[in-house]
């Protein structure tokens, strides 16, 4: 009853979850150009996409990405054997179990009319799927604990899958073991199954089964004489052997059986199976309910995912279909890291704790703002600085093993930020090179807004660059901005400056203007010479530091050794740190 | 000297090459496979922190060292195909010598991962490898169809000539090894007065109209000094000159386009290697017509 009940109750949830969920993935927007496309569009696009890739020769691509990304999870192989192993274990043996043993009602009976579960070989196969089961959970645990991967983080989620799939596992193992050393049980398989009507005969079976099976029974102890043991292997042949394989080959059990032989008639006596039945389903079942809203969701988004990338491009699919894939994709991630480990900026977390640099944060991030979860101002400019640091190399999308396209997903997210008016300095860095080469594919008013936004954070820095008639009045030198650089070497070169102009006139950027002033602000060999009076205003306020274009014409030029290009580089890192700084 | 021992090599493909330009890639590997030089892959590495730089300087150092450490664990010389990364890992290199306390500093992190950089090896770009390693009696041996009556504008690219004290490559005023190189092919390297100057990359994303005023004149010069092509070495001076340029001509209404070719694709189809390996037609700009100029 307990069991009908729970089991009807998860379904539901599962149920409801799912709706959910595949709902959601027709309404969140994850793009600028997604908020303009209704819902209903979402759904029509959807259907119309899906019906006619079906009937295409695209077709053939979804079947070998199915199976080889799908079932053989070819990427991960490529990437890393060890990962792939454990999931390989954990997901094809529970697969297997399922299908074999939860469901064994359904299909297991269907296709093998004799089956039985105390039969070989499905009494073997079950310990057997179990055991592998186990080992990849253990290689799991060992990759995410005790090897720590560099920058792998685990978050809640991936323990509480760990620990649930730990639970479903142990309770089942637990259970077959004590019953197998159960005396209670083995009395009612003989009240089922068996056609005794002596004392004798069952006194004979008992010891047969004491002393081959495992069973703990009172009173009976071994040696058992040759005869009564002869008799109850009769007895055995005629009652039990058609239904019951030998329980040695029930492994995995069969040696928790062992192991507790000694408790064994105690526990039983405490009703322990029972209690263990109750654990095993109802874990199984808290599975089945949490699964839409839990990491192991992603047994339905990843393969949909996977098929979804395999015939979709930017260029050739509807950007209503795209829309609707991105919000599938953040339900497909798995958390597994892959992108973390491969990612080419990942190292300089170490440097900037930022963790939305790292992919498998900055998705989790995405998440929690596509579902409206992150409203945190501070928390949002923080997701952009780290969508920002990202050089485009692909390498997450290419590695991810759920097939998300993860960079279009950072693009699209970068844009949908913007939209909110921070101020973000990396934008007037070679890290906006791959945006500018997309820009096409962005209005032209958002393309230039976080560039001006970030050029009026300049403007405001400088009171002095405002008000040019104004004489500078005589000041201490500002000695905090001097003792700041210094990052590399030689920088504090600028103290060499005799304002020869060298720099300035070699500089291309300062030729590319008739009134150069007008447009950058001070030009090099005033910003040596500001920095050398210590000037914050002057050295932080002049466009020309942003617009340096790094050639060091002026550095190898200058007849005084001054570093020109490494001091405008860190006269731009202490501007971003100030901004950083503030969120 | 056993000179096979020495030309092996630590390929450092940087982010841009393999996402955006995998011309470059095939192409290189196919000439240096061509003129023996062994090519050894090193899956861990990353950005090298030129992009970076803007943003923090230890941040680009760290990203740059991990690499010098990682082909350091591998005793291995490190080539380089993208001029910005050259530059950036030679920075790197000489921040990592030069300043003891950073050293220290970035060491530490690298520890983490079992990494350390000592300074034992050398980073080359492809061209150096070229010049130096192979040797241009070499390559001029090797070459079957040399170019006739090609004019070939040669872009040096400033990450790999400036600061020289760094960097190492050529004389930074009036360098020779590109149009050497460029020479060997059978082609003619034009002198042009703009061959040194910026192409403009470091600025597009961020100042385009400033990005591609300097690109409008880079290539006006070129074009006027008589040039038929461009030939760059590096993945951003690439993409600038040919991506880039495209869309300088539709927003700026020019059509008389100047196609970039990449040295490997310059000098693999003179080698005898197929224009499908070079990925001729995979640059932005149609260089096909560049087979024209072949003598056999």
């Amino acid at each position: 009853m307990a069991y009908y009940i729970s089991l009807y109750i998860s379904l539901a949830i599962f149920a409801i979850g799912l709706i959910y969920k595949i709902a959601t993935w027709f309404f969140l927007k994850t793009s600028v150009d997604s908020k303009t496309i209704p819902t209903a569009k979402r759904v029509s696009s959807a259907l119309k996409g899906i019906i006619s890739t079906i009937f295409s020769s695209k077709v053939l691509t979804l079947v070998k990405v199915f199976f080889l990304d799908v079932i053989l999870q070819r990427k991960v192989l490529h990437e890393d054997s060890f990962r792939w192993l454990t999931h390989i274990l954990i997901y094809g043996a529970f697969m297997l179990l399922l299908f074999m043993h939860a469901l064994d009602k359904f299909i297991t009976s269907a296709i093998f009319t004799d089956y039985l579960p105390t039969l070989n070989p499905f009494l073997f196969l079950r310990d057997f799927f179990g055991a592998l089961v186990i080992i990849g959970i253990c290689m799991a645990i060992y990759r995410r604990f005790i090897l720590k991967a560099p920058r792998l983080k685990t978050n809640p989620m991936d323990i509480y899958a760990i620990i649930l799939l730990a639970i479903i596992m142990a309770s089942g193992i637990l259970l077959e073991g004590t019953k197998i050393g159960s005396y209670s049980v083995y009395k009612q398989m003989v009240a089922d199954y068996a056609d005794i009507e002596e004392e004798e005969e069952l006194k004979a079976l008992t010891a047969f089964w004491v002393k081959e099976f495992g069973t703990v029974a009172p009173d009976l102890k071994k040696p058992f004489d040759t005869e009564l043991l002869e008799e109850g292997s009769e007895v055995h042949e005629m009652s039990c052997a058609g239904c019951h394989s030998r329980a040695q080959w029930a492994f995995v059990g069969y040696s928790v059986a062992f192991a507790s032989r000694g408790v064994a008639l105690s526990l039983d006596r405490t009703g322990i199976h029972t209690l263990l039945w109750y654990i095993h389903f109802l874990a199984c079942f808290i599975g089945l309910a949490y699964l839409p809203f839990s990491k192991f969701f992603h047994i339905i988004t990843s393969p949909l995912s996977l098929l979804a990338n395999s015939v979709m491009d930017k260029r050739g699919s509807e950007s209503a279909n795209i829309a609707t894939r991105q919000a599938l994709e953040l339900d497909a991630c798995t958390h597994c890291g892959q992108c973390t480990s491969r990612c080419s900026v990942g190292v300089i977390f170490e440097q900037i704790q930022n963790i939305n640099i790292l992919p498998s944060e900055k998705i989790q991030s995405l998440k929690r703002i596509v579902s409206g979860k992150e409203t945190d101002e501070k928390g949002l400019k923080l997701i952009l600085v780290g969508t920002s640091l990202c050089t485009n190399c692909h390498r997450c999308t290419d590695v991810c093993p759920a097939g998300i396209n993860l960079e279009e997903l950072w693009f699209n997210m970068r844009e949908v930020l913007f939209q909110k008016d921070y101020q973000e300095f990396s934008v007037l860095s070679p890290l906006s090179f791959y945006r500018g080469l997309m820009k096409e594919g962005i209005r032209q008013g958002d393309y230039k807004r976080p560039l001006d936004l970030a050029r009026e954070a300049i403007a405001a820095e400088s009171d002095l660059m405002k008000n040019q008639v104004k004489n500078l009045t005589l000041t201490r030198p500002d000695r905090e901005i001097q003792g700041m650089l210094g990052l590399s070497d030689q920088v504090s070169t600028f103290k060499e400056c005799f304002a020869c102009q060298t720099c300035t006139n070699v500089c291309p950027v300062v030729a590319n203007y008739e009134n150069p002033m007008e447009i950058l602000g001070m030009l090099p060999h005033q910003i040596m010479h500001a920095v050398g009076l210590g000037v914050r205003d002057l050295a932080f306020g002049s466009n020309m530091i942003w617009d340096c274009v790094t050639c060091y014409q002026c550095q190898e030029q200058c007849p005084q050794g001054v570093r020109v290009t490494e001091v405008l580089f860190e006269l731009k890192n202490l501007a971003i740190r100030n901004v950083y700084n503030l969120c | 000297m056993d000179g096979k021992a020495i030309m092996k090599f630590a390929l450092f493909l940087g982010c841009t090459i393999p996402a955006r330009l995998p011309q470059y890639e095939s192409s290189s590997r196919s000439v240096l496979g061509k003129l023996g030089v062994e090519l050894v892959n090193i899956k861990e590495f990353n950005c090298c922190g030129y992009p970076l730089r803007n943003i923090n300087f230890k941040a680009a150092v760290l990203s740059s060292a991990r690499n010098l450490a990682l082909a350091e664990r591998e005793s291995l010389n490190i080539l380089v195909l993208c001029k910005c990364g050259f530059g950036m890992l030679k920075h790197a290199a000489h921040f990592m010598k030069e300043i003891p306390a950073l050293r220290k500093e970035i060491n530490a992190i690298l520890k983490k991962e079992g990494l350390t950089y000592e300074g034992d090896i050398e980073i080359k770009h492809l061209l150096s490898v070229l010049y130096h390693d192979v040797g241009v009696e070499v390559i001029k041996e090797k070459i079957t169809k040399p170019y006739t009556k090609l004019k070939i504008a040669a872009h040096y690219g400033c990450h790999a000539l400036r600061p020289k004290e760094i960097l190492q490559f050529d004389d930074p005023v009036n360098p020779t090894l590109f149009d050497n190189l460029v020479g060997l092919t059978g082609a003619e390297s034009i002198d042009w007065e703009a061959r040194l100057d910026c192409c403009g990359a470091p600025l597009f994303g961020s100042n385009d109209d400033l990005s591609m005023d300097l690109t409008a004149k880079k290539l006006a010069n070129a074009k006027q000094s008589g040039a038929d092509y461009l030939c760059d070495a590096c993945a951003y001076c690439h993409i600038q000159l040919d991506t880039v340029q495209g869309m300088l001509n539709k927003a700026r209404g020019g059509n008389h386009l100047l196609p970039a070719i990449l040295y490997p694709q310059l000098l693999g189809l003179s080698l005898g290697i197929d224009s499908v390996t070079l990925g001729l037609s995979m640059n932005k700009i149609d260089i096909t017509s560049v087979e024209k100029y072949l003598s056999i």
